[in-house]
């Protein structure tokens, strides 16, 4: 049954845009903050990525372990600095700043990189490779891993806010900034932090989106932002569960377009996500605490 | 009579402070001294200024002009955070819980960066006994006067050296007022300084071992509870003909039974103190 396979393939891909969105989701949750920029960051990791493996020759997997942490102190810095500022002139500065960092990131990559894209060779068995269950379905493993890893990393940082010193700081942050300061809180620390998480995760999805498929330094807008977005709000704004059920229900709504005709794939999740706009604002999942 | 607290050096001290929201002046030329161990209630009407001065004084405004002084050291440049952890913790009006977080998580976050000292979660579960069996709930759930509490706790789990009160009474019954007040001697009794504003007068007098009167952003009377009669104490809520000129110095010379206390207001004749210069 081909049904049955696009179903599955959009499922798993739902996984890669939930890895995109659960960034975006967190940076607005906790500052309101729209990231323009976040789709390029992801493109930023991957270039970055693709450059320390070059030049070390290290393992891919391993790229992972450096980038990650290299892109979460970039987010910090950014934050306290340019995002920051930005923000205490009010709301849509950030909108404004980000748009521009968007710009600056793309041409920069254009730049130095030309227009060609690039994917992240890994030379693993495991990218190419699927596994099949009867004669229609199969599965790469890539895709597997990946939908995998956007539990697991869900997963933690559900665990991370509900459990944590600083989760529980950056609900009450998220919750009420000047109450926050008043009990002692450095907000814009805080702040800083949930952009260094939100930097993680968008640079260990770009990595991942490098290895799947190709990037080029317009990704980032033309794609990752967008299918970011459209998971974001179709799962709810602010909540963590929602960016997986968004970006599954996204990537099966792709899957099946394409099924249906193969030029179809992107206008069928935007067509989803259009029609989730229009009748169900709010998301599919609305966020716990209504109070 | 003065309070022997008051021979030592002022705990929070606010000198000639003047804030401005926009082209508004909010407050102007306002100086008050905190000795340790006192209850300093400000009192004054609707938009006398009262909150304006204590979020001044926490740091969530910034004075065009004027110091405040923690202890000999000026914190009027400090943000909000480093003057919590300083020691000057405000309980903010409205309460302002953290509504997606339990009781105890609030309390958690109130105890993150606090001092060193007598308060603990566990205390103020002690203190408000209904709060531990609660203490996973979320705040939203609780009612107003539960929430104040729990407000309250947030700000003691800090440790303050000066706990500042706004408006505990407001949208409260007045018996859950007189239940939270009723705990303020309990927290006293650990060593905190207590700055409160109030717009129930006479919540304030019961409480309060000095008063401070606002209106329209200066200062119109300050004293202690027992020398002030209730018709000088409304004259200067509500800026009836001519209060007494603010400062101890008016105060200084009043013996317990004054005359001059309950005078009414003259309706003619030239006015002569010295808050018309």
């Amino acid at each position: 049954m081909g049904w049955v396979n696009a179903i599955i393939q959009g499922v798993l891909t739902g996984g890669l845009y939930a890895l995109f969105a659960c960034g975006l989701s967190l940076m607005f949750g906790v500052m309101k903050v729209v990231n323009l920029a976040h789709g390029d960051l992801a493109v930023v990791a991957g270039y970055v990525a693709i450059g320390v493996i070059t030049v070390t020759h290290i393992p891919v997997l391993w790229s992972f372990v450096i980038v990650v942490p290299v892109m979460a102190i970039f987010g910090y810095v950014l934050q306290r600095t340019l995002i920051q500022g930005a923000l205490d002139r009010g709301p849509l500065t950030t909108l404004i700043v980000t748009f521009g960092l968007s710009v600056v990131i793309e041409n920069a990559l254009l730049q130095f990189f030309t227009a060609n894209s690039r994917a992240i060779g890994t030379g693993l068995a495991l990218v190419r490779e699927s596994f099949h269950i009867g004669s229609q379905i199969q599965i790469p493993y890539l895709l597997l891993v990946i939908f995998a890893v956007a539990v697991i990393v869900l997963l933690g940082l559900q665990y991370f806010l509900s459990g944590s010193k600083y989760g529980r700081l950056i609900r009450a942050v998220a919750d009420d900034q000047e109450a926050a300061q008043l009990a002692g809180v450095d907000y814009r620390h805080v702040f800083g932090i949930a952009a260094g998480i939100a930097f993680g995760t968008v640079a260990l999805a770009g990595i991942s989106y490098g290895m799947y498929s190709q990037l080029d330094p317009t990704t980032g807008t033309d794609t990752i932002l967008l299918f970011a977005f459209a998971a974001v709000v179709i799962g709810g704004l602010g909540s963590l569960w929602g960016t997986l059920l968004g970006g599954v229900v996204l990537g099966v709504a792709q899957q099946i377009g394409a099924q249906i005709n193969i030029s179809d794939e992107v206008l069928a999740g935007y067509i989803v996500f259009l029609a989730v706009l229009v009748l169900r604002p709010q998301g599919l999942t609305t966020r716990r605490s209504q109070s | 009579m003065s309070t022997q607290a008051e021979t030592g050096a002022p705990l929070l001290e606010v000198s000639r402070l003047e804030v401005h929201h926009g082209q508004l002046r909010a407050l102007q030329d306002i100086s008050l001294s905190v000795y340790p161990g006192q209850v300093y209630a400000i009192i004054g009407a609707n938009g006398a200024g009262k909150s304006t001065l204590l979020r001044t004084i926490a740091g969530l405004h910034r004075p065009t002009t004027g110091t405040v002084v923690l202890d000999g050291t000026d914190v009027t440049r400090l943000r909000t955070d480093r003057r919590a952890t300083r020691g000057i913790v405000m309980v903010p009006e409205g309460r302002r819980l953290f509504g997606s977080l339990t009781v105890e998580e609030n309390l958690q976050v109130g105890a993150t960066y606090a001092r060193s000292g007598p308060w603990t979660i566990e205390r103020v579960y002690e203190l408000f006994g209904w709060m531990r069996e609660r203490r996973h709930q979320r705040t939203a759930q609780l009612s107003g006067g539960e929430q104040q509490s729990v407000a309250i706790g947030r700000a003691l789990v800090a440790n303050p050296r000066v706990l500042l009160l706004d408006e505990l009474s407001l949208g409260l019954a007045p018996v859950v007022v007189q239940r939270i007040y009723a705990m303020l001697p309990q927290i006293l009794e650990t060593g905190l300084t207590v700055l409160l504003v109030e717009q129930d007068v006479s919540q304030a007098l019961q409480v309060a071992s000095r008063v401070h009167c606002l209106l329209e952003g200066r200062t119109t009377l300050e004293g202690e509870p027992g020398d002030l009669t209730p018709d000088r104490v409304e004259a200067a809520y509500f800026g009836l003909g001519h209060a007494d000129g603010h400062g101890d110095g008016a105060m200084a010379g009043t013996d317990p039974g004054g005359g001059d206390g309950g005078q009414p207001v003259p309706s003619a004749g030239p006015p002569a103190d010295e808050s018309e210069g």
